[in-house]
């Protein structure tokens, strides 16, 4: 894998999150979750635009480009991001996995020899642990609530587990980069990753949900049913109006 | 859900200045949400939280007994030092 087309996987991974997110805006729960929803949101997006930004600069084409010209074939997130995550337990448990993963993730790349990667992971870094200390604190809110709310949230985390194994699986053609010391090795991550789901599974008395499943094929383009429905609503004004500035 | 109070610090050296107020299940909760809303743009450096029920005020009966009295007493204003130049936010 070029570093180029490592720097789009990633501005895919933020991109993709952060329109899910955002279609929570107006429907959160109460006003200070919908604000709050939404500036999550806004977090990944402007991740995304740093990504794409840096993928410009390495020869790729502008970020409007990347987020309104491709078809769902040729976005590369993974596919824990592009989940719909319409119920409120299973966007708390996709969360809680992916800013898990994020920290660890960041930490790293912020280390990594590409000095322009280094800097945007420092930036997004700072965002991930609130992020991480945000969707923690539903967890445990809903996990060890009511009965109710404890049930929805075991299923929804059994849902989503699924999807994790993808975080972690090293493509090929990502290995070159790893060595050069451009990315962090994400199956490293791993176990420090399960050990701090686990401790926030357990402080929200989740069991944690046996992994006899698990899914990928993102990076390779492969989605789920549910990325290009997604695709078509964030793209239609662009498409439909080539052009067209505000 | 309760009701909170939310002040904010804007700056190193500044009190903490009433910013406004949130509804949160608990105070951590406020916490983070004082965060969403009245900080994201840069607005400050630290915040406070407080149940609105917990705090104690003034009634409208009040008024005239607490304020009234300081009317036509300019010699309690401290306003003959002069405030050098390099002292803000005073």
């Amino acid at each position: 894998m070029s570093l180029l087309a490592a720097v789009v996987g990633l501005g895919d991974d933020a991109l993709v999150l952060g329109q899910r997110l955002s279609a929570w805006c107006g429907k959160s729960p109460w006003l200070e979750e919908d604000l709050a929803m939404a500036n999550t949101a806004l977090d990944f997006l402007g991740r995304a635009r740093l990504l794409y930004g840096y993928a410009e600069q390495l020869g790729g084409c502008d970020e409007d480009a990347y987020a309104f010209q491709r078809d769902a074939r040729a976005f590369t997130n993974l596919l824990i991001y592009e989940l719909p995550c319409a119920d409120f337990a299973l966007a708390c448990a996709r969360q809680l996995l992916v800013d898990a993963f994020d920290v660890l993730h960041l930490e790293k790349l912020c280390d990594s020899a590409d000095a322009n990667l280094a800097g945007i992971a420092a930036k997004a870094h700072k965002e991930a642990r609130y992020h991480r200390r945000r969707s923690a604190a539903w967890l445990v809110r809903l996990g060890d609530g009511t009965a109710e709310s404890h049930c929805r949230m075991q299923k929804a985390m059994e849902d989503v587990w699924g999807y994790h194994a993808e975080l972690f699986a090293p493509v090929e053609a990502e290995i070159g980069l790893v060595e050069k010391g451009v990315l962090p090795d994400r199956a490293a991550l791993r176990p420090q990753w399960l050990a701090a789901v686990s401790a926030t599974l357990d402080e929200a008395t989740l069991e944690l949900p046996s992994a006899d499943w698990q899914v990928d094929g993102g990076r390779r383009g492969l989605h789920t049913e549910h990325l290009a429905p997604m695709l078509a609503e964030m793209q239609h004004l662009h498409r439909s109006h080539p052009g067209a500035r505000w | 859900m309760p009701l909170f109070e939310v002040f904010v610090r804007p700056r190193r050296g500044l009190q903490h200045q009433h910013a406004g107020s949130l509804r949160a299940e608990d105070a951590e909760l406020a916490l983070q949400y004082a965060r969403e809303i009245y900080t994201r743009r840069r607005e400050g450096v630290s915040l406070w939280v407080v149940r609105s029920s917990d705090i104690t005020a003034s009634q409208e009966d009040d008024a005239p007994m607490f304020f009234d009295p300081a009317d036509g007493k300019p010699y309690r204003d401290a306003t003959f030092y002069e405030l050098p130049s390099k002292v803000r936010g005073l």
